[in-house]
């Protein structure tokens, strides 16, 4: 046989009828048009970065590139890719390294936050470089109160803010303001509240005696509020009536108090440490012995901020995230009370934030306690929480007639994102989370099942609902 | 005679200012001296030491609770005052910073209140009709206080800042509407006629006869209005935050670091004072004597 043909038909290694695919009609013009496919790629910061993390990943794998090459000729590159992924998520990787190499659609961020203990994540970010570590750059704006937080929120003029756990789902209901969808992406802390009463009652703990009593509480929509309502409730006081709970700014509570104006209040720290600490109250107690892990203020953001800057807030997210794992940390408290006791942050005594956020404090009374739950800073926003403060609010009677418990609380709080985020960031997820979003816990002994929402509305004797 | 009658006022008012240092003194004098600490047990000690109070062998610290002594006072004051113009941040500014914001706002809100109330003044001044007619609005609209509008200010402005100096704006244009309105009605009526013999343009009239002749009353009327002006800025900043005297009046009553607020005090008194010497001088230039 001669093999003089130009095309060579009868060669093994020869490719008859133009490219290695067989869409082009050369080898030549193949060659050119995957070119040009590269190229445009090149093109697009996306698939660029997805690119880019596939082919490292399969250095990683193969650091020499002869045993890469052997590996490819041996399996051929489409089983080499479906091999490679099955051991690694590449597509996982691609995602992550997505998200973080996104351009960031606003830098410049403004966050709202009341000066109280609860902000700390969201705080120390600032000193501590969490915001910087992402890219951002984050003016903290001391703000003056809760209503104002929340116009400030409605008109756009904050990015996010350090809301109480309660004010998102109150926004998006449009109770006491216009309704605008705002969101928790965390929490920011758990516990960190107390009753604090005036002196004179130091020999007067029963709460069945405190009728007539005069409490303040910081907001209308606030876990103070409906957990001194519950206290109060559980020791057969109807909130509405044998008491007056008066909506007073914490600085205001301390002034209340030594004026003999109020006779104590729920309220959050460093305040009931301050009135412990400028001697004027005692903290009767804590908000963990009431619900152990309770929520108390949040980290949102309107919906509207999320749909205009996604990978802004991705940053964000990762930032709380990280400064809110740190705080749980208790060899970093001692720090983190200095960094915010500045008077740029919350300008009060170094000691006072340290002894609420330590848990080993002064009770006012002459002991020294150590309660190292006092205040945590677990950020994952549970549904079930959402639906146990709808639940109060029925109660209480801010929200009338059916309340569609599930959808709100997966409405406004970002659990799957939270979990998410979380999980990009090596951070722990309890099982019940990752699974339903929802748990059981229990208040004062009674237990909140999330399921049967409605029914625990219903259970209580004492509440003024709204047909 | 006045050279000594002058001397007397100065007198009494030294006195009286030295009355006023020696009560606060005496008022604010820890009544049992700092105990020296008997020997504690460790807990005692710990409690002491989370409270803020002396433990033993140590000397009394430094502790911020109720009213300053006047010498505290003044070490507060020392300090702001050797540095005005720091800047820690969004939220710790100086308090030459934070005055400097202040007067911003006011003198923005001001004088766009003046660029509204005193041509409108002069309009209602010139005709009964409107003067009866906005009267009632004027009146319905003159006693609302700052803290009323706030939240309809934030609610239709979106912005806290623009809603302050709305704040400003809305509280001083008042005194100057209605003093303005006042003076230009009041003009002596053979002034009037001696212009309209000379058959003067109603602009010539109006620039040459009724505005020299109304200006001290104008002038009262926005000097009343800075006085207010000045006196709705710390309500507002308190409520908007941010900067400005009223935020750091806010700011250190959250601290609640009394000596603090009465330098705050103090200075928005002494800072009111000269804006309202600033129209007594004006004041003096355009009253004639007749």
């Amino acid at each position: 046989m001669r093999d003089e043909n130009l095309y060579r038909p009868y060669a093994a290694d020869s490719k008859l009828g133009g490219c290695s695919c067989g869409q082009h009609g050369s080898q030549h013009e193949h060659d050119a048009a995957a070119a040009a496919a590269r190229a445009r790629r090149g093109e697009a910061a996306e698939t660029l970065s997805a690119d880019f993390v596939e082919a490292a990943a399969v250095k990683a794998l193969f650091p020499h590139d002869a045993t890469r090459r052997r590996f490819l000729q041996a399996v051929g590159a489409q089983a080499a890719v479906a091999a490679i992924a099955s051991v690694m998520p590449i597509s996982d990787l691609q995602a992550m390294a997505l998200d973080k190499v996104g351009p960031l659609e606003k830098k410049d961020l403004k966050i709202g936050f009341i000066p109280i203990n609860c902000a700390t994540p969201l705080i120390m970010a600032d000193p501590m470089g969490f915001y910087k570590e992402q890219g951002l750059n984050v003016t903290l704006s001391k703000t003056a109160g809760w209503a104002l937080v929340r116009d400030q929120m409605l008109n756009r003029e904050l990015d996010a803010s350090h809301f109480l756990a309660p004010m998102p789902l109150a926004i998006s209901m449009g109770l006491g303001s216009a309704a605008q969808p705002m969101r928790v992406a965390t929490i920011q802390n758990v516990n960190g509240q107390a009753i604090t009463l005036a002196m004179k009652h130091k020999d007067n703990r029963d709460p069945k005696n405190w009728k007539g009593f005069k409490f303040a509480i910081p907001f209308e929509f606030s876990m103070h509020n409906f957990l001194l309502r519950y206290y109060l409730a559980e020791h057969g006081l109807d909130p509405d009536r044998d008491v007056q709970l008066r909506v007073t700014p914490p600085a205001e509570m301390i002034a209340n108090l030594r004026a003999g104006n109020i006779d104590g209040f729920l309220g959050p720290d460093p305040f009931n440490q301050r009135a412990v600490y400028d001697q004027i109250g005692f903290i009767h107690i804590l908000s963990k012995d009431i619900w152990n892990g309770h929520p108390c203020c949040s980290f949102g953001v309107a919906q509207g901020f999320i749909e205009q800057n996604p990978n802004s807030f991705a940053a964000l997210y990762r930032a709380i995230l990280n400064a809110a794992a740190s705080a749980r940390k208790r060899e970093n408290r001692a720090e983190i009370a200095k960094a915010i006791a500045a008077p740029n942050y919350l300008n009060q005594p170094e000691t006072v934030i340290l002894q609420a956020l330590s848990g080993r404090f002064a009770d006012g009374l002459g002991n020294v306690r150590n309660e190292p739950e006092r205040a945590d800073f677990d950020p994952m926003p549970w549904y079930s929480m959402a639906t146990w403060m709808l639940t109060q609010m029925k109660r209480w009677g801010y929200v009338k007639g059916e309340v569609d418990y599930k959808a709100l609380a997966e409405q406004v709080f970002l659990l799957t994102d939270a979990r998410a985020r979380m999980k990009e960031l090596g951070q722990d997820i309890p099982a019940e989370a990752a699974a339903s979003g929802y748990r059981k816990f229990s208040i004062m002994g009674r237990e909140f099942d999330p399921a049967k929402a409605k029914a625990y509305a219903d259970s209580f004797a004492i509440k003024h609902e709204q047909a | 005679m006045k050279a000594s009658f002058r001397l007397r006022a100065a007198m009494l008012s030294a006195f009286l200012f030295a009355a006023l240092l020696g009560i606060w003194q005496l008022g604010t004098t820890p009544r049992h001296a700092p105990q020296a600490a008997a020997v504690m047990t460790a807990e005692e000690a710990e409690y002491a030491a989370l409270m803020g109070l002396p433990t033993t062998g140590q000397a009394a610290a430094h502790k911020n609770d109720g009213f300053p002594t006047p010498s505290q006072f003044a070490a507060h004051a020392l300090e702001h005052l050797r540095d005005p113009f720091y800047d820690n941040g969004p939220n710790d500014k100086g308090i030459g910073i934070q005055l400097a914001h202040s007067l911003m706002r006011v003198g923005l809100g001001y004088l766009l209140a003046m660029a509204v109330a005193i041509p409108l003044g002069f309009v209602i001044g010139m005709s009964p009709l409107l003067h009866k007619a906005l009267d009632p609005f004027i009146q319905v609209l003159k006693p609302i206080s700052p803290l009323a509008w706030m939240p309809i200010a934030l609610y239709t402005i979106k912005d806290s800042s623009v809603s302050g100096i709305f704040v400003i704006f809305i509280c001083s244009i008042w005194p100057m509407l209605i003093n303005t309105a006042f003076g230009v009605a009041n003009v002596r009526r053979d002034w009037l006629n001696v212009a309209r013999t000379l058959e003067v343009s109603p602009l010539r009239k109006a620039f040459e006869v009724i505005l020299p002749a109304a200006a001290p009353t104008i002038i009262t009327g926005m000097r009343i209005s800075m006085g207010i002006a000045w006196l709705v800025i710390v309500a507002a900043e308190m409520l908007i935050g941010g900067t400005g005297i009223g935020y750091f009046v806010w700011n250190e009553w959250n601290n609640l670091s009394l000596a603090n607020v009465i330098f705050a005090v103090l200075v928005i008194g002494v800072v009111g004072m000269a804006l309202d010497l600033m129209f007594a001088q004006l004041q003096k230039k355009v009253t004639y004597a007749e």
